[in-house]
């Protein structure tokens, strides 16, 4: 049986789900966060269980190939964690998973409305960079435990990072006096980027044949729109993501109402915010570092390289260590901390996708 | 903390003191991250240690094509090429490990005297202005509502200390103390890191060495002309790459390494990626592998008559070997590293230069019929099925490709790990452990007794309300059932 049905029902669940959340943002009514919230735990538990068959599946899958491996390391090698398709389906389940402990803690609903989207982001990401679903048989470097572990806690790293992220920007939208200040600026001038990003890579997708869109990521990525050879085309494509930008800016002001009428109060979301880079850090540190250079050691006898995808995890190590000592004993406090808590985020996205994306692309070697 | 810190330096502000508190201040530590943040950010865009024409290229990307080469030679001179290895970037890295240093020592006896300042029964108006702090008022004895709290406390694993006083009895207690010194365990770690990195690069070297099947060696190359001699041989007995069944996807790289001392073997292992062999605290690691074009090898072919022993053959180019039980001779005339058939021409090629899809060609003859060619696929070995029932596996070419091992040697990676674990241990500690403290003030009024708790931690203050509401429960429910009886 293959588990991609279960898994499409789960996407279309999330997708429901953020729509329900924003209504029930706007909206209030109890029922409708009701529903909002059990759309989003069916959602799970029907991607958990595609998680389950992709695992039993690749089980089998390496067994066919590896007969002699024993029951727990046809276990670990099949673990669904081995390409880029797998991790961010997984970064999507520890969202969710860590979306729905926060909700069921501190009783609120409403902060689903900004975690669900980051879901639906990555969700949509996956379809229009035509990462492959299919499985794959592991190469040789990739066949180990250090690896798995190493992905594993560094993904649930990244989803605990992920809620700080929807509560900084909830933060500084509730604090916020007028748009002119400039933490706000600088958090709406990201999302923004953000969203011009995926909305292009977006149209990229829909104007590529679907043999073109397996090499997207890698020879296409923005060239329909921002980066189009035709300088027309590419000149309108950056005045209209600018002026996107600008009404993500304008607009974004708009929320302040709606979070402000619900229980979200600044404190919370602070605390929520920290609490989860509480949580991410010493994830992230171990998983993400550690054993990240445990594996390299393993494979390859050096430990650290400062290849630029362990430069940028040293970055985003670097940004969230700010945030703790700034908050907790350099006096930080307020937007600071929120605008800290959304760049650390932005890091985070750049090390696992922007130095595929952007820097690959900007080295030679790279773009093959 | 920072008052006495200010009253201190009021009475003798010398030079050496300001230059302390600078290196302790956390506002260093804010500036050193950021800064060290944003140049590596440099680091990973400008290509490290690269040939210069493929920085100007980018550069030009970036700037346009005109200004690049001398923003490439501005760069160049400021060590961006080589930046982790540059004095400034290193200089950085100092003023981290200082500042890291310099501010815990700073902090450090502060935070002892701290822990293990004895925790003092408190006044009763200190405990109702504590953080976390609730009153109760019970239809019992004082003694019941004493044994209750004492009790609840003790379930939740505290250590109880009790102060008597007239009319009234003090329960308090701590835990988690030990949790304040975390921090400096994490910072520890770090300054461990350093330590071992520092080591490695001491007393360590990152080397490689490339081997053809049966070819051994006494020495490792840091660079084409720069030789680390080993103090033993290591020899590569065969290199193979085995792949996945219908595709060319590899499966596993894997090498014979023999260690020989004195012209005898020691060690013999089979290494693969992730599983190298550890010999005199030196590494070999199977990194990559190729092929030598021009190279004569061996081509191992194993025969298996339908009736008798199977035997394995080592034949050069042009060698004739008999095929059992009959009169043909076998003769291996041609090899394709990667043999497949043009889709347009429908002629054989080879489709890659490494042993992708080995195979090798052989002529058969047989007095008075006309010679035959056969191609024999070491990954299909179908292709090897003769007319007669024979069989000839072609299990190698042997003596054509290189083994690719890097060779290192790290003293300094235990520290490292062990660094690893204190950090993961530290940070655990720093984060979900917290320093509790509770104290609860019980006084017997004329028919009732009043209970108020106070409690105060350093972090995780809702997960500690939490567990004062829980005792607070537990002791009621057990109070009230026993003042019913
Ligand atoms: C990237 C390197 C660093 C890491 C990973 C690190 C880690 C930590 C952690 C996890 C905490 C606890 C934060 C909390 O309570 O939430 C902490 C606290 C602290 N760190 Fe660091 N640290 C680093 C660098 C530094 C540096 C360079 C300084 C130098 C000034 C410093 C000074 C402090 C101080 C003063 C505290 C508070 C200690 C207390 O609560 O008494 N840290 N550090």
């Amino acid at each position: 049986m293959s588990g991609g049905i279960f898994f499409d029902i789960a996407a279309g669940a999330y997708i429901a789900a953020m729509i329900t959340y924003i209504i029930y943002l706007v909206v209030r009514n109890k029922t409708v966060g009701l529903v909002a919230s059990t759309i989003t735990i069916a959602g799970f538990a029907f991607q958990s269980t595609a998680l389950i068959i992709r695992w039993v599946n690749s089980y089998y899958f390496w067994m066919g190939s590896h007969p002699s491996s024993g029951l727990v390391e046809g276990l670990l090698r099949a673990a669904p964690l081995r390409n880029l398709y797998e991790s961010l389906i997984f970064f999507v389940w520890s969202l969710i998973l860590a979306h729905i402990l926060v909700e069921f803690k501190y009783k609120i609903r409403s902060l689903g409305a900004f975690v669900t989207p980051l879901a639906a982001s990555a969700l949509l990401f996956i379809d229009i960079s035509g990462t492959s679903k299919a499985i794959q048989p592991l190469i040789p470097a990739l066949q180990s435990n250090w690896l798995l572990f190493h992905v594993l806690l560094s993904f649930l790293g990244y989803a605990a990072f992920g809620i700080s992220f929807g509560a900084g920007a909830a933060y500084l939208i509730t604090v916020t006096e007028s748009r002119k200040e400039i933490p706000y600026i600088v958090g709406s001038v990201i999302v923004g980027i953000f969203m011009v990003v995926l909305i292009a890579m977006g149209i990229d997708f829909l104007s590529l044949s679907s043999a073109d869109r397996a090499q997207m990521i890698q020879n296409h990525f923005l060239k329909t729109t921002l980066k189009s050879s035709s300088g027309g085309v590419a000149a309108a494509s950056w005045v209209i993501s600018i002026a996107f930008i600008c009404a993500v800016w304008y607009f974004g002001l708009g929320l302040k109402k709606v979070l402000k009428s619900l229980s979200l109060t600044p404190a919370m979301l602070d605390d929520i915010a920290y609490k989860s880079i509480a949580v991410g850090f010493p994830l992230f540190t171990i998983g993400g570092l550690i054993m990240g250079a445990i594996w390299a050691n393993s494979a390859w006898g050096k430990y650290w390289t400062w290849d630029p995808k362990e430069t940028w995890s040293l970055i985003t190590w670097f940004v969230y260590a700010l945030y703790l000592h700034a908050r907790f004993v350099g006096g930080w406090r307020g937007k600071r901390v929120a605008i800290l808590a959304i760049i650390g985020f932005v890091a985070v996205v750049f090390t696992y996708l922007g130095v595929n994306l952007v820097l690959s692309g900007l080295h030679a070697y790279g773009s093959g | 903390m920072e008052e006495n810190v200010t009253k201190d330096s009021a009475e003798k502000k010398d030079i050496f003191e300001s230059i302390w508190k600078f290196l302790a201040s956390i506002k260093l530590a804010i500036f050193t991250l950021m800064a060290l943040a944003l140049l590596s950010i440099v680091g990973t865009i400008v290509e490290q240690g690269a040939e210069p024409a493929q920085n100007i290229a980018l550069l030009g990307k970036l700037f346009g094509e005109a200004s690049a080469p001398t923003i490439y030679n501005i760069f160049a001179n400021l060590g961006f090429m080589d930046m982790y290895g540059s004095w400034w970037y290193v200089g950085l890295l100092v003023l981290f490990s200082i500042n890291l240093i310099v501010c815990s020592i700073d902090r450090f006896p502060k935070t002892w005297k701290v822990m293990n300042r004895p925790l003092r029964p408190l006044a009763e108006k200190a405990i109702k202005s504590l953080p976390i702090r609730k009153e109760l008022t019970f239809k019992a004895k004082g003694n019941v509502a004493r044994d209750e709290f004492y009790n609840a406390l003790k379930s939740m694993r505290y250590k109880v200390l009790e102060a008597n006083d007239e009319g009234s009895v003090q329960l308090y207690t701590q835990k988690g103390t030990y949790a304040r010194l975390a921090v400096y365990v994490v910072h520890l770690s770090i300054i461990l890191i350093f330590l071992g990195a520092i080591i490695g690069v001491r007393f360590g070297f990152k080397g490689y060495l490339n081997l053809i099947e049966g070819q051994a060696s006494n020495v490792a190359y840091k660079s084409p002309t720069e030789k680390i001699p080993l103090d033993f041989t290591i020899k590569c007995n065969w290199y193979e790459t085995a792949y996945y069944e219908g595709g060319d996807t590899p499966k596993e790289f894997s090498s014979e390494l023999v260690i020989l001392e004195n012209g005898k073997e020691v060690v013999k292992k089979i290494i693969e990626v992730n599983d190298p062999l550890v010999y005199k605290g030196i590494t070999f690691y199977q990194s990559n592998y190729g092929m030598l074009k021009e190279a004569q090898g061996y081509f191992v072919l194993t025969v298996i008559p339908s009736v008798g022993q199977e035997k394995t053959l080592w034949l050069k180019a042009g060698d004739t070997f008999e095929v059992p039980g009959t009169a043909t001779k076998g003769t291996v005339i041609d090899f394709s590293p990667a043999l497949t058939r043009d889709q347009n021409t429908g002629e054989l090629t080879s489709y890659s230069e490494n042993m992708v899809n080995p195979a090798v060609a052989i002529e058969f003859e047989e007095s008075g019929k006309e010679p035959y060619k056969g191609w024999i696929l070491k990954r299909y070995p179908e292709t090897g099925i003769l007319p007669g029932g024979n069989v000839i596996r072609f299990d190698d070419y042997w003596g054509v490709e290189y083994t690719g091992l890097q060779v290192a040697k790290d003293p300094g990676v235990w520290l490292i790990y062990l660094a690893s674990i204190i950090m993961t241990l530290g940070l655990y500690i720093c984060f979900f452990i917290s320093h509790r403290k509770i104290w609860v003030q019980i006084r017997d009024e004329k028919k009732s007794v009043t209970v108020s708790v106070g409690a105060s931690v350093n972090r995780n203050k809702i997960a500690f309300e939490r567990e004062i509401e829980k005792l607070i429960l537990h002791a009621s429910e057990s109070i009230e059932g026993r003042s019913k009886k």
